[in-house]
């Protein structure tokens, strides 16, 4: 790790001017920032800390459903959001193991996109906003491919707000060494319709499986998407698996994750 | 009522104090006054020549002390292996220069060819980067795949050796003609091409090695993970560096890990050895984990073709086996023994087998060395084995368990000269198989099945009936096969005028637990508390000698000698005993840590005849030397023979291809047990081991020789979650006939004979579930080649 300068301002205001330095970069749980530093591979000059910012910590209910603040760990995330969205505390319960939980958060990883990463298949499928220091992005237009967002220069996320669908699950297959989704499936329902994103297994990171909506939204069963088929094209294959094998994971899993919504 | 105390008890190992509240010292943690830091400039190509090192950019940074290139040790030697194996036409194997830092050409990602000694290890760091920008090394064309490698002659990772092939072996290649024509005559053949996957062993610590050198004395210290400290201390002084033996001790302090992979002898502990020299001052070094991944020397990698001959009712005739062996792109230690002595000797298991042929051509190529791990050839062999007896039962309609009790050799045949070359002593098969299937309920498995299948699951019962050959070995029988060192162990006990003892040992323990269960049986012998025995292991300064710990051996072996030394401390005791009692020694006894007079209440405590070589006042001085110190050295008669009967339940989940192992019940006979506890644990993880090669552990280079599965994110460790409760059982024993322990190895067991039951049960469960399209599923049984498979 080479030498950097560390900010940890206490508002979003004095966050932006930190950021606005050079060199400068945003680090919320350092779960992925951190090895990467370690490996050489990244030296920023100065590391602006958002986890002291008390706006952007938290889970709560209000205007839209329910408000995570950007520099919410996962831990807390599974723990406050139970009653509220059990889908989504399920996801976040689930992500890495508990050292990775309780530092990591939200919007690290839904400002990283890591196209293995659970987080934004939640976000795409519930619809959520995307809520940063200079505006408000609905999911639909803030994922833009492999680790790649909407975000510009300077903008960082300060918190996610989360439409309550009336039903919805997570289905992950992990790739068994990072124990990232291999796979993942996030289905919900909405009073105006079926809304499934998939993580892990597009081309181009987190996508909508818009086929499987519309059958889901005629009839919520798994049955309803028996006769559906997943184009390998669009999939991504590596040293875990094919992109037919993914595109037959993105199936299989939807499948389960609806009879697990219920 | 078990015991609590002695030879067979449960005592809770008393390193674990230590490990498990952060006490433990290992290399790493050692800080020394003047200490200077080592980085290597390591290789980013797999093959590639050294066209030109540019120096003195880095040398002019910050704290830079010294740099170190191939240059420096081209007049040294190398580091050897350990065995000479000859091919089949009686030529001797390639066996090119392992030299300290790579010199002319790089041949693996990760090939040191620099070193920067700096005050601080960001200091080197940053002269490392800038000497690799300022290497000229020209990229040729790797050489990955074996076939390709023997097949392509232009193409050398040494260009002295023409088809990259170090031997081509035949075991026995007098027998070849009469395995071949019984194989002919076989009614039924069966043939399998099997891949058993290159695993990287991962060691929770990470090699690291501090150099020491004292200008005043000329005495040199290394201190390094290592599992074998006079081995390293032999091959630094006799081979690489030409340091006397008398001047250099190596301390292989707590070692986190090591799986066969701290076995050998790294090019990184003679450089900073030769930097403390040059700076005289001490030089440390600790790998990061992608040093590792790319560094460690790697286990199994090999590709074979097995073929057996049968009868239509399944009594073995014949096995013939071709494999390619890959070493990679140097030779380490014992990388040429693993494939062919620790491998093609158990190629018939422990089934009665008229015929045996077992060919290997062992390759060399651009990626790291490969050597002994966990079972090291063993694994290899029953793997072959178990997997092509499970295709005949399949071929031939037959019961699996039925088969193996026909050919399994019967407890009246020992001992058995096998066709492969080793002599079994001792076991009974049967008992351990009729074990394993009391304790899986293999009645009640189809009610089982019946029950996965109502939750959508697939289940496949799989068995493996293994043997292995280990407590390496006979020196004078690893002579003539090739190995040029002996294979003995040493121990001395050492008895304090207080009574206490100190036992120093030449076994290395690395997690097993040594120094609780050698302390159990010098208690047991001489009749005191174990916590008045300390076991000393790990420096050279202070024990004898030793050959380390692998190949379960420690206690088999090293063991023995302790236990000869303490022989020799009673013997002795006797004659002060006669002495102080005013009788004839032959009228001694020794019991419950009292010498006594037969036939009197006369009688001396260990402690009172221990006080008294030390405090010799009354003491038979004209006869007999005071102290109370004795040194043993044992050299074994013959391997030992653990062997054992697994069973493996999975469940399939054929919508993804996922794999569960809901049961694993093992009966192992591993002759008498010293600590059961530290039996089960050491079965449990070389069966966690196995259940990891078998369905997660893969190691993949591209074709252009970078690692693929060089990190955490691509090379899957198996976690608890990925293994059930196992169920394990060594009551079944037969004790070994030739140490006096009656005691075997327990160590490499799990890791030999768990990989087939569950790649057994895997195939199983699919052909239960109407795949029976599916012959054969290489490992690691991952879900997406399950689901291939079903789908293909």
């Amino acid at each position: 790790m080479h030498n950097f300068d560390f900010a940890k301002p206490s508002t979003i205001a004095d966050a932006a001017k930190a950021l606005a330095g050079d060199g400068a970069q945003a680090l919320s749980g350092g779960q992925t920032l951190i090895p990467t530093m370690k490996q050489r591979l990244a030296a920023p000059t100065v590391l602006v800390s958002l986890t002291g910012i008390a706006e952007m910590q938290g889970v709560c209910t209000g205007d839209g459903g329910l408000h995570i603040g950007a520099a919410t760990p996962h831990a807390v995330v599974a723990r406050e959001a139970r009653a509220h969205y059990p889908a989504l505390a399920a996801l976040a319960g689930g992500i890495g193991d508990p050292a990775v939980r309780s530092r990591g958060t939200i919007g690290g990883s839904v400002a990283n996109n890591d196209p293995a990463a659970c987080y934004p298949s939640a976000v795409l499928a519930s619809g959520a906003t995307v809520v940063t220091n200079k505006r408000r992005i609905a999911a639909d237009d803030y994922f833009q491919g492999l680790f790649t967002t909407a975000l510009e220069e300077g903008e960082f996320i300060t918190s996610v707000v989360f439409p309550i669908p009336q039903k919805a699950a997570y289905v992950k297959f992990i790739q068994p060494a990072s124990r990232f989704a291999l796979t993942g499936v996030f289905v919900a329902k909405y009073a105006d319709g079926i809304r499934v994103a998939v993580t892990g297994a597009g081309n181009d990171g987190v996508f909508r499986w818009s086929e499987a909506e519309a059958a889901l939204s005629a009839n919520f069963s798994a049955s309803a998407i028996s006769g559906l088929t997943v184009d390998a094209s669009g999939m991504n294959t590596d040293l875990h698996g094919s992109a037919a094998y993914r595109a037959n994971l993105v199936k299989v899993l939807t499948g389960r994750a609806v009879t697990a919504a219920g | 009522m078990p015991k609590d105390h002695g030879i067979g008890a449960s005592t809770k190992r008393r390193e674990d104090i230590r490990f498990l509240t952060g006490r433990g010292v290992y290399t790493d943690d050692m800080a020394l006054h003047g200490q200077t830091a080592a980085v290597f400039v390591r290789s980013n190509v797999a093959h590639g020549r050294i066209k030109s090192i540019d120096t003195a950019k880095a040398a002019a940074m910050p704290g830079v002390l010294a740099i170190f290139t191939g240059e420096d040790f081209k007049d040294v030697g190398g580091n050897p292996a350990g065995w000479l194996i000859n091919s089949r036409d009686g030529t001797p194997m390639r066996e090119p220069k392992r030299p300290v830092l790579a010199h002319g050409k790089v041949r693996h990602v990760g090939d040191a060819y620099a070193a920067v000694i700096a005050e601080t290890y960001s200091q080197a760091r940053d002269a490392a980067e800038q000497l690799a920008e300022d290497s000229v090394i020209e990229e040729l064309p790797a050489i990955v795949d074996m076939k390709a490698a023997v097949a392509d002659a232009s193409n050398r990772v040494h260009d002295e050796i023409p088809d990259n092939v170090c031997f081509d072996w035949g075991w026995i290649e007098d027998n070849r003609a009469a395995v071949d024509a019984a194989m002919k005559a076989a009614p039924h053949v069966v043939t399998l091409n099997l891949v058993n996957n290159r695993l990287i062993p991962n060691a929770m610590e990470p090699r690291a090695s501090i150099g020491e050198y004292n200008p005043g004395t000329g005495d040199y210290k290394l201190t390094t993970t290592s599992q074998n400290p006079h081995l390293t201390r032999l091959l630094v002084a006799a081979f690489v560096l030409g340091i006397p033996e008398n001047k250099l001790t190596v301390v292989a302090p707590d070692v986190g890990g090591g799986f066969g992979s701290k076995i050998y002898h790294y090019g990184e502990e003679a450089l900073v050895l030769a930097a403390a020299k040059r700076l005289g001052r001490p030089v440390r070094w600790t790998a990061e984990r992608s040093e590792s991944f790319l560094t460690d020397a790697h286990g199994r990698d090999h590709v074979t073709k097995i073929e057996l001959g049968c009868t239509k009712d399944g009594e073995i005739l014949a096995i013939r086996t071709e494999t390619l062996a890959n070493v990679g792109a140097y030779l380490s230690n014992f990388s040429t023994a693993t494939p062919t002595f620790l491998h093609g000797t158990l190629m018939s298991g422990p089934y009665k087998v008229p015929h045996v042929y077992v060919n290997v051509k062992t390759v060399f190529t651009n990626t790291a060395p490969v050597d002994a791990y966990r079972g090291a050839g063993r694994p290899e062999a029953t793997y072959s084995l178990e997997r092509v007896i499970d295709q005949m039962c399949r071929e031939l309609g037959l019961d699996p368990f039925e088969v193996r009790r026909k050919n399994l050799l019967t407890p009246d045949q020992f001992p058995y000269q096998s066709p492969v070359g080793l002599l079994y002593d001792t076991g009974n098969y049967q008992a351990t198989l009729d074990k394993a299937v009391q304790m899986a309920d293999v009645a009640g498995f189809e009610k089982r099945a019946a029950e996965s299948k109502a939750r959508g699951k697939l289940r496949g019962m799989g068995l493996s009936t293994w043997i292995e050959a280990c407590g390496i070995a006979p020196s004078n029988l690893v002579g003539i096969l090739g190995s040029r060192v002996g294979l003995f162990d040493a121990a001395t006990v050492r008895v304090n005028a207080t009574g206490n003892i100190s036992v120093m040992v030449g076994a290395h323990s690395h997690g097993q637990g040594h120094e609780t269960v050698f302390a159990q049986i010098v208690a047991e012998k001489l009749g005191i508390p174990e916590s008045s025995v300390d076991i000393v292991h790990g420096d050279t300064s202070k024990i004898p000698f030793g050959m380390g710990s692998y190949g379960s051996r420690s206690l088999a072996v090293c063991g023995t000698a302790m236990t000869k030394a303490v022989d020799k401390i009673i013997a002795k005791g006797k004659k002060i005993a006669a002495h102080m009692l005013e009788a004839s020694e032959g009228d001694i006894s020794f019991e419950d840590g009292k010498f006594s007079v037969a036939g009197t209440d006369k009688a001396k405590t260990f402690g009172e005849i221990a006080f008294s070589a030390y405090v010799p006042h009354n003491y038979p001085l004209e006869t007999l030397e005071p102290g109370l110190e004795e040194t043993a050295f044992y050299d074994p008669a013959n391997f030992t023979y653990p062997a054992g009967a697994y069973i493996c339940e999975v469940e399939v989940d054929e919508g993804t291809g996922k794999v569960d192992v809901v049961a694993f019940h093992c009966a192992d006979d591993f002759g008498n047990v010293m600590n059961p506890m530290i039996v089960e644990g050491q079965v449990h993880g070389g069966v966690g081991q196995g259940i990891g090669q078998a369905l997660m552990e893969f190691t993949t280079y591209d074709e252009t020789g970078q690692l693929l599965t060089g990190s955490y994110m691509d090379y899957p460790m198996p976690r608890a979650e990925d293994v059930p409760f196992y169920n394990v059982d060594y009551s079944c024993q037969t004790p070994c006939t030739h140490n006096p322990l009656g005691v075997k190895g327990c160590g490499e067991a799990g890791a030999i004979g768990s990989p087939p039951a569950v790649v057994n049960a895997v195939i199983d469960a699919l052909h239960r579930g109407g795949h029976t399209h599916v012959k054969h599923i290489d490992m690691p049984v991952s879900p997406s080649r399950v689901w291939s498979a079903i789908n293909g």
